[in-house]
């Protein structure tokens, strides 16, 4: 011990002719990189190196690979591979920090804390279920289902021929109808989905990208058959195809026609449906495709900076549209380093928005944000014990301020949720917003020094990728040269081997394995592929074709022209949103709508990373 | 077998149907990559058609399919179909992704020859192709 320290001292002391090795002292990284007060390394000489010389540490899970540093001693690193410390005091805070300058007040800049200054004390999160399977019938019964137990808002799951703008009865569609969400073909379907559901009243999120202006326009219509006013109506698109080139992989046309049409959402909504999001910019896919919660926030953040910068070029206003732009996080298994993420999210926005883009509406500053919990971390093995993951992640979301959440069902990895299981993953949310008590003091973790200091590394990391983005000239450019893509795939492959080699466990996976039975799941069989079949014959027999094709060559002249903004509030005239309103409103199909924009834009094909 | 041993084992990892998920795949890929063998990655959305022709100019000795949207029944019968009446029957035909309990054996009766549900350890899919792979026959055109 006496060893140790002393070695340390004449380190502290500085003696530069005989540079002492301590890096192999077990107490050295107390001194690296940070500035310990006195008492700090008194504490680390003794009362720390005697501790790690009685019972050395031991790394959490396989001590090989990551888990070991160049000198043998345990490394503690978060699910993203970021080494941890063993203890964080104000030491790991930069010299100058101080709490007004780094922190703030919730509801106010930086925003760190929170955008509201009352926390959930004057608004709980929305508690919004992301659901959707089969026909349009089934779940409008799940909906209903969800909100009378206590669900505040909806959230559409679509099927892969709707998220793909296909209608039921196309050859691609074949095995897919209704699988991993509702199936959705035209206007009719959608006004079955929302059968007596008040859409004035009730927020509703829908998961779809390429085709959003489509499915939007037909939620629009069917509001208005309801009679609610579309500027009091609210909730959100997806909306964010970025993130699909990225990650999620449900993209029909290339990168610009597809960020026209994202624009022309923008510009419609902030002059018809003033209270509706249209764009859910999301890194849950990022993260969920492997990569890390760093990469999943740089490069979410820096999606939002790539629409801005196509918004503008259009001529819109960013504090016109500003306020319409929400967020999507995962919320993965590593607590603080997800809590961090949020709140560093929320810094890097408010500076973005303020200092880059020149925002002066105090609502274009804002980050809000939905949270789900990460899919991809529920495994198929003991899926009970999900029910435990859920809680945890959803509290760190609701820890790092969500304004609405998310929580997966156990059964996740094996098929959609049965009824059992979704109503357990509400109950988890209902638990942490009524019993844990953690609603009730806004950002409680504010000061932590570890929560702290992850969160400045967060907001560094992220503004480090922006730096690297930029100078490939942007998103759109850093995707077609697959910059995004590879960073993902190396992290999830890196991940993946530390779970083989156990240097990261996972319960019930690869450590405490049990043989077991499968649960009971959701089984989908193809008669909803009949119906929706059988829908759309009846369908296209009733409506007028000449119609339905009159209104779809309109909107393929719009499409084919340059939109500029229009002047006096008014819109582009080559907006589409228009266009396609105008089809749905003649029961012109998902399929048929995005097909008239395929034969405009043409089709694209990723260049394979792996 | 000899020849097995001293040529290199070639996959063909594709992803069928209209899913996006690719993270297993990909992950996948690299690691029978890794692990000595010849990859090819087809990239999504691919017809069974595609598939096949892929495996026979690729000349694999491999099929491993991704499916997680529920449409393997769908398109496992199309690719075995396709297989047999190319005379590509010495194909090792794998399956991963999301595969529900009550469709194990029909996959199996169609002649997947192993199907891999969410969690498998990679070394195990390695494992499972080197012991489980055949030796082509005859080698195509070129």
């Amino acid at each position: 011990m006496s060893e140790v320290s002393s070695k340390v001292s004449r380190d502290q002391n500085c003696m530069p002719e005989k540079k002492p090795q301590v890096a192999d002292s077990p107490i050295s990284d107390v001194f690296e990189g940070r500035h310990p007060s006195a008492a700090e390394k008194e504490w680390a000489e003794k009362t720390l190196a005697p501790t790690l010389e009685k019972t050395p540490e031991k790394p959490i899970g396989a001590p090989s690979g990551g888990n070991l540093d160049e000198h043998g001693n345990a490394r503690f690193t978060t699910i993203s591979g970021v080494p941890i410390r063993r203890l964080y005091t104000e030491a790991d805070l930069p010299e100058d920090w101080n709490y007004e300058q780094y922190l703030g007040y919730p509801g106010q800049p930086p925003f760190t804390r929170g955008i509201h200054a009352t926390g959930y004390r004057g608004k709980l999160y929305t508690m919004r279920q992301f659901s959707g399977f089969a026909s349009p019938e089934e779940t409008n019964q799940r909906y209903k289902y969800l909100l009378e137990h206590g669900g505040s808002g909806l959230s559409v799951a679509f099927d892969l021929p709707t998220l793909m703008g296909y209608d039921s009865d196309h050859p691609a569609s074949e095995g897919e109808v209704g699988k991993c969400g509702v199936a959705i073909d035209s206007l009719e379907d959608m006004e079955i989905l929302f059968n007596g559901i008040d859409l004035e009243k009730t927020t509703v999120s829908m998961t779809i990208n390429s085709p959003a202006s489509v499915l939007w326009a037909m939620y629009l219509v069917v509001a208005e058959k309801q009679g609610a006013d579309w500027k009091k109506i609210s909730g959100t698109i997806q909306n964010d195809i970025l993130k699909e080139y990225i990650a999620q992989k449900e993209y029909i046309y290339p990168p610009a026609p597809s960020m026209r049409l994202v624009v022309d959402t923008f510009e419609f909504g902030s002059k018809f449906t003033p209270r509706f999001n249209t764009i859910s910019i999301s890194g849950y896919h990022i993260r969920e495709a492997g990569s890390t919660a760093l990469q999943e926030l740089a490069f979410t953040l820096y999606d939002g900076v790539e629409y801005v910068e196509w918004a503008r070029r259009r001529g819109l206003d960013v504090d016109e549209f500003g306020p319409r732009l929400s967020f999507f996080f995962n919320a993965h298994n590593d607590f603080f380093e997800e809590i961090a993420k949020y709140r560093a999210a929320r810094k890097i926005w408010y500076q973005v928005m303020k200092d880059r883009f020149g925002a002066k509406n105090p609502r274009t500053r804002i980050m809000r944000f939905h949270a789900q919990t990460a899919g991809v971390s529920l495994p198929a093995q003991q899926p009970m014990n999900n029910i435990a993951r859920v809680a945890i992640q959803a509290m760190a979301a609701v820890l790092g301020g969500t304004q609405s959440l998310h929580t997966d069902a156990y059964d996740e990895a094996l098929a959609l949720p049965t009824e059992q299981a979704a109503g357990i993953a509400l109950r988890t949310q209902q638990i942490i917003a009524y019993e844990t008590g953690v609603t009730q003091t806004v950002d409680p973790l504010g000061g932590s020094y570890f929560l702290e200091t992850l969160t400045l590394q967060m907001e560094q990391g992220a503004l480090d990728y922006f730096k690297k983005l930029d100078a490939m000239g942007g998103m759109v450019k850093a995707i077609e040269r697959g910059y995004p893509q590879k960073e993902i795939a190396e992290s999830s492959y890196q991940y993946q081997r530390a779970v083989e080699a156990k240097e990261k466990i996972i319960v019930g996976v690869n450590e405490f394995v049990v043989e077991e039975q499968s649960p009971n799941t959701l089984y989908i069989d193809e008669t909803v592929a009949q119906q929706q079949s059988a829908k759309l014959k009846t369908l296209r027999a009733r409506r007028s074709n000449e119609e339905v094709q009159r209104r779809l060559e309109a909107l393929k002249k719009a499409a084919a022209q340059q939109p500029q903004a229009g002047t006096n509030g008014n819109l582009s005239e080559a907006n589409t949103m228009p266009y396609i309103i105008d089809a749905v409103r003649a029961y012109a199909t998902v399929g048929e709508i995005c097909e008239a924009l395929r034969q405009v834009y043409g089709t694209y094909t990723e260049v394979s990373v792996t | 077998m000899k020849a097995m041993t001293e040529q290199k084992i070639r996959v063909l990892v594709a992803k069928p149907g209209l899913d996006g998920h690719d993270r297993g795949a990909k992950v996948i890929a690299r690691a029978l990559r890794d692990a000595g063998m010849e990859v090819i990655y087809t990239g999504l959305r691919q017809t069974p058609e595609m598939i096949v022709n892929a495996a026979l100019q690729e000349d694999v000795n491999v099929i491993g399919l991704s499916i997680l949207s529920g449409a393997h029944n769908a398109i496992i019968p199309r690719v075995m179909d396709l297989l047999k009446h190319n005379k590509m029957d010495d194909v090792l035909v794998v399956l991963g992704g999301i595969i529900p309990d009550q469709d194990l054996a029909s996959m199996k009766n169609l002649g997947v020859a192993a199907i891999f549900q969410p969690g498998t350890a990679m070394d195990n899919i390695v494992q499972f192709i080197r012991t489980h792979v055949k030796p082509h026959g005859v080698p195509t055109a070129g």
